[in-house]
């Protein structure tokens, strides 16, 4: 299973959530993504509409403050 | 870039892209794509519009007239080229709002001659043509290339759009045989339209291809919406396939496309 990172620091929603979508579709099922955020809103938003279409957080995880990474197993 | 979109089209496109039943994936079928729009009046100019805007990557357009100012009471798109090509004056609009999409210019009539040639290239054809020779020459060209076809049309404060799947469902043909008889029906420019009912038939129209373009949903297959904007309601006719029809039934009577059916409305048939 292949792991993949997405930086996206400096991004804001929606396209937090755009773009890890743009970049699971580039997955296969099973790998995982580890994608940065430093945009608050984005930490709830963007697992919520991942849940939505099926997708499974790992983890949600404060690295530094105000960056968080979020790991996604792609459904 | 990701998933081979660029910055910019991930903006653009992001209200396509979150959407769960279209995604990148269907973005890029949209990017894709080739639709054939017959006519850049008062149906083609909304499903340019909108076309254009969600990405269609090649619209070609059929259309010999020019903007008269009689038009712009409802083809938004034309608006400050009076005079000039129809055909250019849609691509004109279609580079401001998004250089993703190519126009295909056919500065001509449809008709018997080139149409065949004309709709070999497209995934699907949008009839906004306002004549019944015309309609009948997209449908059965349409039918014999099994090009899917969106119709619609519109007269006074009525329309009615339904699509068409040749080997899925019924034709135009099916619902209407023959063209009406020569003065039963008045022409577009002797009718009248309300500036906005094109609007509401083309954004239909539009609505059909990118559901078809993309695979999902259910199309106006064997269903034809009848809109009266007077009384503002949305009736759905079924129309079933008639095994009879002269173009799509078990024994069709048309099997290319001859010039004499279609010369003049009143020599249809």
């Amino acid at each position: 299973m292949a792991k993949a990172e997405l930086d996206l620091k400096g991004e804001v929603c929606p396209f937090t959530f755009v773009k890890t979508k743009l970049k699971l579709e580039e997955l296969e099922s099973g790998d995982t993504l580890v994608a940065t955020y430093d945009h608050e809103p984005a930490i709830g938003n963007v697992p919520r509409s991942l849940k939505a279409e099926g997708q499974k957080i790992i983890s949600i995880e404060e690295i530094e403050t105000g960056v968080w990474n979020i790991t996604i197993e792609k459904a | 870039m990701i998933g081979g979109f660029n910055e910019e089209q991930i903006r653009r496109y992001s209200r396509h892209i979150i959407l769960a039943e279209v995604g990148g994936k269907g973005q890029r079928k949209l990017l894709d794509s080739k639709v054939l729009c017959i006519g850049a009046g008062g149906l083609g100019a909304p499903i340019i519009q909108y076309l254009a805007a969600a990405g269609v990557g090649t619209i070609g357009l059929v259309d010999d007239d020019v903007v008269d100012l009689s038009n712009l009471q409802r083809q938004i798109i034309h608006g400050g080229n009076v005079g000039k090509s129809k055909v250019l004056s849609a691509a004109e609009f279609v580079e401001r709002l998004n250089p993703d999409v190519k126009v295909v210019p056919y500065e001509t009539r449809i008709d018997a001659s080139n149409i065949m040639d004309i709709i070999k290239d497209y995934d699907i054809v949008v009839d906004g043509s306002d004549n019944f020779a015309t309609r009948y020459l997209v449908n059965d060209a349409c039918v014999l290339t099994s090009t899917p076809l969106s119709h619609g049309s519109i007269f006074r404060f009525e329309g009615q759009v339904t699509t068409i799947v040749p080997g899925e469902g019924p034709c135009y043909r099916c619902l209407f045989e023959h063209a009406p008889p020569p003065g039963m029906v008045p022409s577009c420019q002797e009718a009248g339209v309300l500036g906005v009912l094109p609007g509401i038939i083309g954004v239909i129209q539009a609505t059909e291809v990118v559901k078809y373009l993309l695979g999902i949903g259910d199309l106006l297959l064997g269903r034809m919406i009848y809109y009266d904007a007077l009384n503002m309601t949305f009736d759905e006719i079924k129309i079933r396939k008639n095994p009879q029809c002269p173009v799509c039934g078990d024994e069709p009577k048309i099997d290319s496309i001859q010039e004499e059916l279609y010369g003049e409305s009143c020599r249809i048939w």
